[in-house]
This record gives structure tokens, C-alpha cells and sequence, in this order.
């Protein structure tokens, strides 16, 4: 089983969301960067499963040189090379492509991800990568097995969830429960230092979207607090005024 | 030209996120016909109510292979849809299964794809969306540079409109190829009959202060008495007392009901990233400290075990 595990570079789940340069660039003083945390669950489902049946996990990230020690962790991991594509990722079309554009030469029997990235949340680059090379696409997959050619699956649907065949090769969305999130321990953190990682141009540099700015909400009031003996007026003012009942 | 939605439905009727959809694509539209599309077997008067929502056209594919959600057929179906109106614009809602389809339907018509739009478009020199971006912590303004153009939206990013004409329905086909059935859908585990959480006008969500599933039916009650879904946070779904689909928050299901409650929920920021564009939030929690409180509208410290009772009856009272 030849396996590709994509991964995106993200500020940690505590981050603080700020940006710089008039609202045009993330503000990435003082901020932790993590393997997105479905991306995360990818991998560590990619190497169960290399576990498994044998063969081989290679992370592949689209990213500037910033996002190495990203990558050198998923090597920690457990998986056994990595490809860096140079360029940011601008958007999920440019993404893909450089995806699309290495698995037509390494065929892999399946190309994982998480069910999208935690930055820009837009979940679409499995879909995409799979209509490039007219595979199936999968997501959210909260399970996977895969057994004589085919995979297993149960996706997640609105009230329940789905359970389904595919032929592979395919390309699947990742979410929890799919597999516990793997920590890296002292032996792989030494072997990633020396697990091949190899640095690619990107074959296209086609974008289909451009950021003008980004934007902070609006800050939120302050709480009004209730008394709990009194939750008839908590009613009220859910009624009268903020309008919600 | 015609705008092109993408119309998803749930036991028998399309769902309220699709009808909103619609009339998102009614507001941008300018007065251009507003046509849906729709899969599987389903009423024609039932498809007819998006009329109400804006559209003047439903076209329907009513092949009953459609009736589970194949992403690869429903994209080709999509752009097979697109191709017949002359549609340069395709709206829907964002789900779980309108996202992965979305895509491939981008890549079938070189589109620019944006999802998680929260706003009608800015058609002021280029054609520019706001979406929100960082699990809601932020947005982005993004231009759209392709001819044609995909927006998934999120929910409450327009106002629904109801007061349209029926539309027409119209049956369509298309021809799948080879590979479009490629997954082969072996069985679906469904609640039925429940508001699904992330249509939800109103939420009702558990955390672990909840202390068992056996103490979920209060909750429960709480959302019948307002016709809310229920949530909880992930712990609650990690050990199993909640199923998975009603885990909220950066890793699970992102809510923006006009109300949440959040009942024994610390409010990590993972979980606040998931309900951080919900209209008005309520938070009961015996910590005076909890951090929830300082993302609240209103406040109750207090036993949930005392509260949510009282407050279930105080919502009956008040109807
Ligand atoms: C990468 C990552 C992703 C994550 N994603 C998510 C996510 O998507 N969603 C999510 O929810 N979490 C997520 N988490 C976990 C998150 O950090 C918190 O651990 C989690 O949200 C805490 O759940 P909780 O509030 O139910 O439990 P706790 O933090 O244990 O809080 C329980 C609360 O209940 C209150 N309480 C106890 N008894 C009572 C009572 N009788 N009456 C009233 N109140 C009571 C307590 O005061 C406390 O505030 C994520 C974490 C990481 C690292």
C-alpha cells in the first residue's frame, strides 16, 4: 500500500487570530504552528494502517521553507519520506494541483487529508485533487479499512453517518474518530532528523482566487448575568430583547 | 444569466440551509432567473417551495440512484445543470456533502470556488465575497478571478425569503459516466425525525459537566421545549455519552444558530471556535470563572441539574 498523506501547517488551536501589513498578512508573531489537527488524525490512520499491511507513508506539503519542522514531526511520527511543494499555498486550486500533479507520477493507492485545514476551513482540496485525476473523493470519513483493493468507509452525514465501498485508488477527507492522534517518541523524533525530504517547484502556478483583506469581528458586549433563582427573566430577555425566541 | 442552486433535501422536504441558499442567489441575482437543482426521488410539490425561497425553475434529476449522496454523480449532475441554463454562477449551501461536491464541480468548470461565504457578493470593480476564515476567528474579503463562479455559504448569511411564487419543476437527465456510481453506499445509521444540528435555528449543547448520558434527558427536554437540536462539547462525544455528529466545535460540527445554550461547557477555545458566529449565546455553568462566560450574551451560575429544569418550564410558561 503506497500512501500519501497531505498536510497543511496552521496556527495551533489556542492562537490568537491577528494580521499585520493594513489587514493583508497574518500576524504570525508569538503563534505555534501545529499539523492541521484532521490532517493529523490522516496520518496517524495512514500509519496504522502501513503498520498493518506494510508499504510505505509519504507526507507531501504545500508550503514555504518556514513549514519544515511541520513536516519533520510527521516524520517523527511515522511516516517515511516527505515532499515539500516551494510556494505558499494561495489558495485550495493552487493546492491541488501541485497534489494532482506528483500523484500522477507516484500513483498512490490512496491519497489522505484532513476533512480541511483549521486556516482557511474551505474543504475542498480532496474533491479537487480527485476530479484532477478522475478518482474517487471521499469526506468527512470518520472510518477506514481497507481489504482486497477496496476501502471501507463510514462518512459523516447531517444526523448520522454513512457507511460505503470504494475501489481504490481514492482520495479521502479525514475527521476523528478515525484514529487516535499519534505523539511523536525519542526514536522517530531522531529518525525524522534523516528521513528524506525532498523539496519540489510547484508545476503550476495557477490561482483561481485572490485575498484583498482580512477583517476581525466585531467585538462581542459584555455578559449579562442572571440570577439562577430567576430564570423567568433569563426568558424575557431572550424574548424581548435579543429577539431569539 | 441565470444563477444556478444546488438544493439539497431531508425526509421529503429541502432543507432550510438549501432554502437559503436560494434566496442568496435571489439577492445577488439582479433580477436574472434563479434556477434549482435537485436529485432523487422527491415530491414535485415539495421541490415547488423554492419558489417561495426566490427561484423561478427546479430542475429535477429524479434518478433514484440519487437518493444517497454520491459525490461524483452529483457533481457531473451539477455541472451537466450548469451547462444547460448557460449558468456562470452555482450557490449552495455548505454541508457535508454540498463541500465535497462543490469542489469537483469547480475543477469539472474551472470555476473559483469560495465556501463559508457569509455575506452577498461585492460586485463593485471585480466580484468579491466575505468568508470567514480561522474557524470563524476571522474573515477574509477574496476576489473571484475566474469567468465562472462557486460560493457554498454559510448559514444565516442572508435573510430567508418565503413570500416567492411556486416554481416550476421540470424533469432533467443526464448522462453519468462509467465512473460516476464508483461508491457504493452499503447502509445509513440516521436519526429521523430531529432537527439536524447544523440547520438548527436553536441549539441546546452539554458539556462534561453533564456528568452522564443518563442525564442528557433534561437537555432534551430543554430543546423540545424550543425546538432545538441538541450538541455537546468533544469530550462528550469522545467517550461516547453523545453520538459524533453532535460534537461542536473546531474539530466537530460549526453551529451559527441564533441561539446557543451551552450547559456545563468550560468554553475552550477550540470549543468556542465552532459556535463563535451564533447570533446570541447562553451559557450555565456552576464556575462563576468558567471562560464560556466571557463569549456569553447572558449568563446563569448556577446546578445545571437545578437550572435546566426551571428554565424548561420557564419556556413552557412563557409560550
Ligand atoms: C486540537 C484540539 C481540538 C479540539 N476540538 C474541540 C472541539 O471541536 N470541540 C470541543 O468542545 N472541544 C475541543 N477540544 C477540547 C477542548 O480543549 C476542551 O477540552 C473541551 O471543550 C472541554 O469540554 P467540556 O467543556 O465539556 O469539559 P470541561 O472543560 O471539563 O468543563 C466542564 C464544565 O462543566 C462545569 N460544570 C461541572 N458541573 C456542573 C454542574 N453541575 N452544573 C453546571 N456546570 C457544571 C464546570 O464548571 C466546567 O466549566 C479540542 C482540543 C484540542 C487540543
Amino acid at each position: 500500500m503506497k500512501i500519501l498523506v497531505c498536510i497543511s501547517h496552521v496556527p495551533d488551536t489556542t492562537s490568537k487570530i491577528s494580521f499585520t501589513d493594513n489587514h493583508t498578512k497574518f500576524d504570525s508573531n508569538g503563534v505555534q504552528f501545529i499539523i492541521g489537527p484532521y490532517d493529523d488524525y490522516a496520518l496517524a490512520r495512514a500509519i496504522e494502517i502501513k503498520e498493518a499491511t506494510g508499504g510505505t507513508v509519504t507526507v507531501l506539503n504545500v508550503g514555504e521553507a518556514d513549514t519544515e519542522p511541520t513536516i519533520r514531526k510527521a516524520l517523527a511520527i511515522g511516516a517515511d519520506d516527505a515532499i515539500r511543494v516551494n510556494a505558499f499555498p494561495s489558495d485550495s486550486y493552487f493546492v491541488a494541483q501541485q497534489i494532482a500533479s506528483i500523484a500522477k507520477e507516484e500513483k498512490y493507492d490512496m491519497i489522505l487529508m484532513g476533512r480541511e485545514s483549521i486556516d482557511f476551513n474551505g474543504g475542498m482540496v480532496h474533491g479537487m485533487v480527485g476530479e484532477m485525476l478522475g478518482i474517487p473523493s471521499v469526506s468527512p470519513v470518520m472510518k477506514l479499512e481497507v481489504e482486497g483493493g477496496k476501502a471501507k468507509m463510514a462518512r459523516e452525514i447531517e444526523g448520522g453517518k454513512e457507511y460505503l465501498e470504494v475501489s481504490l485508488p481514492l482520495v479521502a477527507g479525514c475527521q476523528e474518530p478515525i484514529a487516535e492522534w499519534k505523539i511523536p517518541n525519542m526514536r522517530g523524533i531522531m529518525s525524522a532528523r534523516t528521513k528524506p525530504l525532498k523539496v519540489v517547484e510547484p508545476a503550476s502556478n495557477d490561482t483561481r482566487t485572490k485575498l484583498s483583506q482580512y477583517q476581525m469581528p466585531a467585538a462581542k458586549g459584555a455578559v449579562k448575568m442572571v440570577s439562577a433563582d430567576n430564570v423567568a427573566e433569563l426568558v424575557s430577555l431572550l424574548k424581548n430583547e435579543a429577539k431569539v425566541l | 444569466m441565470s444563477i444556478l442552486v444546488f438544493i439539497e433535501s431531508a425526509e421529503g422536504a429541502i432543507k432550510k440551509s438549501s432554502l437559503e441558499a436560494v434566496s442568496f442567489a435571489a439577492a445577488m441575482a439582479n433580477g436574472s432567473p434563479v434556477v434549482a437543482v435537485a436529485m432523487g426521488s422527491i415530491d414535485s410539490s415539495a421541490l415547488a417551495q423554492a419558489g417561495a425561497a426566490g427561484a423561478s425553475k427546479v430542475l429535477h434529476i429524479a434518478d433514484a440512484r440519487l437518493d444517497q449522496g454520491i459525490i461524483q454523480a452529483y457533481a457531473t449532475a451539477i455541472a451537466a445543470a450548469m451547462a444547460k441554463e448557460g449558468a456562470k454562477t452555482l450557490v449552495l449551501a455548505k454541508s457535508s456533502l454540498g463541500d465535497p461536491v462543490a469542489a469537483r464541480v469547480a475543477i469539472k468548470t474551472n470555476a473559483s470556488l469560495v465556501s463559508n461565504v457569509a455575506e452577498l457578493p461585492n460586485t463593485n470593480g471585480g466580484f468579491k465575497v466575505k468568508r470567514s476564515i480561522y474557524t470563524g476567528k476571522a474573515f477574509a474579503e477574496v476576489e473571484l478571478t475566474a469567468e465562472t463562479k462557486i460560493l457554498a455559504i454559510k448559514k444565516n448569511a442572508v435573510t430567508l425569503k418565503e413570500d416567492g411564487a411556486p416554481a416550476s419543476v421540470e424533469a432533467f437527465s443526464v448522462d453519468f459516466g462509467a465512473n460516476d456510481f464508483g461508491m457504493n453506499i452499503t447502509s445509513t445509521d440516521k436519526t429521523t425525525g430531529e432537527i439536524l444540528l447544523p440547520e438548527a435555528e436553536i441549539v441546546v449543547s452539554g458539556g462534561r459537566g453533564m456528568k452522564g448520558p443518563e442525564n442528557w434527558g433534561m437537555l432534551e427536554d430543554l430543546a423540545k421545549a424550543l425546538g432545538a437540536a441538541t450538541g455537546c462539547s468533544k469530550p462528550v462525544s469522545d467517550i461516547g455519552w453523545r453520538p459524533h455528529h453532535e460534537h461542536v466545535g473546531q474539530t466537530g460540527v460549526k453551529v451559527s444558530p441564533n441561539l446557543y445554550i451551552a450547559v456545563g461547557i468550560s468554553g475552550a477555545i477550540q470549543h468556542l471556535a465552532g459556535v463563535n458566529s451564533s447570533k446570541v449565546i447562553v451559557v450555565i455553568n456552576k464556575d462563576a470563572d468558567a471562560p464560556f462566560f466571557k463569549a456569553a450574551d447572558y449568563g446563569i451560575v448556577g446546578d445545571a441539574f437545578e437550572v435546566v429544569p426551571k428554565l424548561t418550564e420557564a419556556i413552557k410558561a412563557a409560550k
